[in-house]
């Protein structure tokens, strides 16, 4: 009945889980307030200021295809129910 | 008048729609023989969603009227700083799944639990655990879901002129009627459409602003005009001090995990392969609809100019740049949202009355009691009457429910995320953390908000919940330990 696997797959997952948050909080952190606090020295990409370019306009797509390859990589498909005594 | 009915066309078509899905659900729970098969089905739709629906259902249960109406107007205020505040949330889906969603599905299936109180109650063994969660989950969704009926009567009444009531009448009988009707099954799947209905109308929406704008570069020049501020990620006036917008990455950043409505879902999907692409879907979703729909506010405040009030910053924007035709698909938008909110919550309700207390309760478990015939005709009538309920409520909002609203959120949390999260990955939590916690918690975030005592510049939710783990944890180590209790390997191991 004890299956270590599912435990081992499951902590992996929440391990993987838990740094692309902080990478993603990391990255939001550090192009917000990292542009300098001036608005009258901005630069501007695409018509955005800097900072909400890096933070919002990229963080976002970026984060979500992190987590399409992190999902390819480390997550497993694994049957939920209890079926399989072994 | 003729605009107010060209608006209508596009919305009525929306309502029929979803009520079509709704009588579809209904027959599914017809399919099922048994008590406990007509529970799982009408309030867990069987645990057999797929990884879009899956996706929808979290995104569009989390997203309210706040992302559509409140949001958007505090980013018409205070500019682009609001936006990068919103953008905290993009991880609630992965968050969400990621953490909770494998080790829920397998414990759900073994201790055969269809509501979050369930799982409390197999991992607890507690009375006092299993009714403090009913309660709190009772009040604040009653709370929540009146807040949503009122917000929702207004967006309908400033959007088409018709009367609040004539607004209430409409969506809310509509969303009651699906959500009694159809059960868990037709709750996600008009979430899935009413998800799809959002994306679209906040595309639209945007791209009206950006062209009446005459682009991004124009409007930002605008907007540094009006005050340079509104580009900063700090806000006009400097409105979002950094302790206050880290604050929110406790509150709409981790602190979801203790949000039964979103939780829940974890324990309905079909496979990991379902949770692995709802992940991704679901982080895209909620991504793309607070961007556009802040996008919205921000930047609205050079296309139309001079709004006072921010809750009427969307519904104006809307009104100026749409056609009335137009304007009625947008505002499926935000009425999507508000309803697959508060069909959620109107279920849990549900099952926590009919699943969590009675059965448990007074029928003791004990399915002869509760006969198949009996728990259908009780399980619809009480959603039914919770819904009636409120809407009698959204009348004439007592203002009691309207400021219980105001804590609903923390409140939900600062209860459910340490008996959630601690259960599932401490074995040596307990019943005694788990109460002292519950109780605890939920009284540290009143007496924070109501004293406004802050701590270093944060917001309520985040003393709140370092006292509710302490609490959790003192509580357990102090109280008895059950590791060596057989029912917990029921939950442990795997």
């Amino acid at each position: 009945m004890a299956n270590s696997r599912l435990r081992k797959e499951s902590n992996l997952e929440t391990i993987v889980v838990l740094l692309l948050y902080i990478i993603f909080f990391a990255w939001w952190y550090i192009t917000a307030y990292g542009f300098g606090d001036d608005p009258s020295k901005y630069k501007f990409v695409f018509g955005f200021p800097e900072w909400f370019f890096y933070s919002c306009l990229v963080g976002y797509p970026a984060i979500s295809f992190l987590l399409w390859i992190a999902v390819r990589l480390f997550f497993r498909d694994t049957p939920l129910e209890d079926n399989d005594h072994d | 008048m003729t605009n107010r009915i060209e608006m209508m066309i596009p919305l009525l078509l929306y309502f029929f729609f979803i009520m079509g899905i709704a009588l579809w659900g209904n027959k599914k729970t017809k399919d099922k023989t048994g008590t406990s098969g007509f529970m799982e089905e009408y309030f867990l739709g069987s645990r057999s969603m797929g990884g879009f629906v899956l996706a929808m259902a979290i995104i569009t249960t989390y997203t309210s009227a706040s992302s559509f109406i409140g949001g958007p107007g505090v980013a018409y205020k205070v500019g682009l700083g609001w936006i990068l505040l919103s953008m905290i949330q993009v991880p609630t889906a992965f968050l969400t799944l990621g953490v909770l969603g494998k080790r829920f599905a397998v414990i759900a299936r073994r201790t055969n639990a269809v509501t979050i109180t369930d799982f409390l109650r197999a991992r607890y063994k507690s009375d006092a655990v299993v009714i403090l969660a009913s309660l709190a989950l009772l009040i604040f969704f009653m709370a929540s879901m009146l807040a949503q009926f009122i917000g929702g009567a207004r967006l309908f009444e400033s959007i088409t002129g018709y009367s609040y009531q004539m607004g209430l009448l409409i969506f809310g009988l509509t969303v009651i009627m699906y959500t009694t009707i159809g059960g868990f099954r037709a709750v996600v799947l008009t979430d899935t459409i009413q998800g799809i209905m959002m994306l679209l109308a906040s595309t639209a929406i945007l791209v009206a602003v950006i062209t009446a704008g005459g682009g991004v570069a124009n409007i930002m020049s605008s907007l540094q005009a009006i005050d340079p501020g509104l580009l900063t990620p700090q806000g006009a006036g400097g409105s979002i001090p950094k302790p206050f917008i880290l604050s929110f990455w406790v509150l709409v950043g981790f602190g979801i995990l203790g949000l039964p409505q979103t939780t829940q879902k974890c324990l309905g999907f079909k496979d990991t392969k379902s949770m692995q692409s709802a992940m991704i879907i679901g982080t895209f979703t909620v991504g793309f609809t607070m961007l556009t729909m802040h996008l919205v506010g921000a930047l609205g405040r050079a296309v139309v100019p001079g709004i006072e009030i921010g809750d009427l910053a969307i519904p104006t924007i809307t009104l100026k740049l749409m056609s009335p035709f137009w304007a009625g698909i947008f505002i499926a938008g935000p009425l999507a949202a508000i309803m697959s909110t508060v069909d959620s919550m109107l279920i849990m309700c549900s099952a926590a009355i009919v699943k969590d207390l009675y059965f448990h309760y007074v029928a003791r478990n004990d399915e002869t009691k509760l006969p198949p015939r009996k728990v259908r005709l009780m399980s619809l009538s009480v959603t039914g009457i919770v819904g009636v309920l409120v809407f009698f409520a959204a009348m004439e909002p007592p203002s009691l429910l309207v400021w219980i609203n105001l804590f609903a959120f923390g409140g939900l949390e600062s209860v459910f995320f340490c008996p959630t999260l601690f259960g599932l990955y401490w074995r040596r939590a307990n019943a005694m953390g788990a109460i002292l916690s519950m109780t605890a918690g939920c009284a540290a975030f009143f007496f924070f908000n109501i004293s406004k005592i802050s701590v270093a510049g944060t917001t309520a939710i985040v003393p709140t919940l370092v006292i509710a783990a302490a609490v959790f944890i003192a509580g357990s180590l102090l109280s008895k330990d059950n590791t060596n209790d057989a029912e917990l390997h029921k939950i442990f191991d795997f």
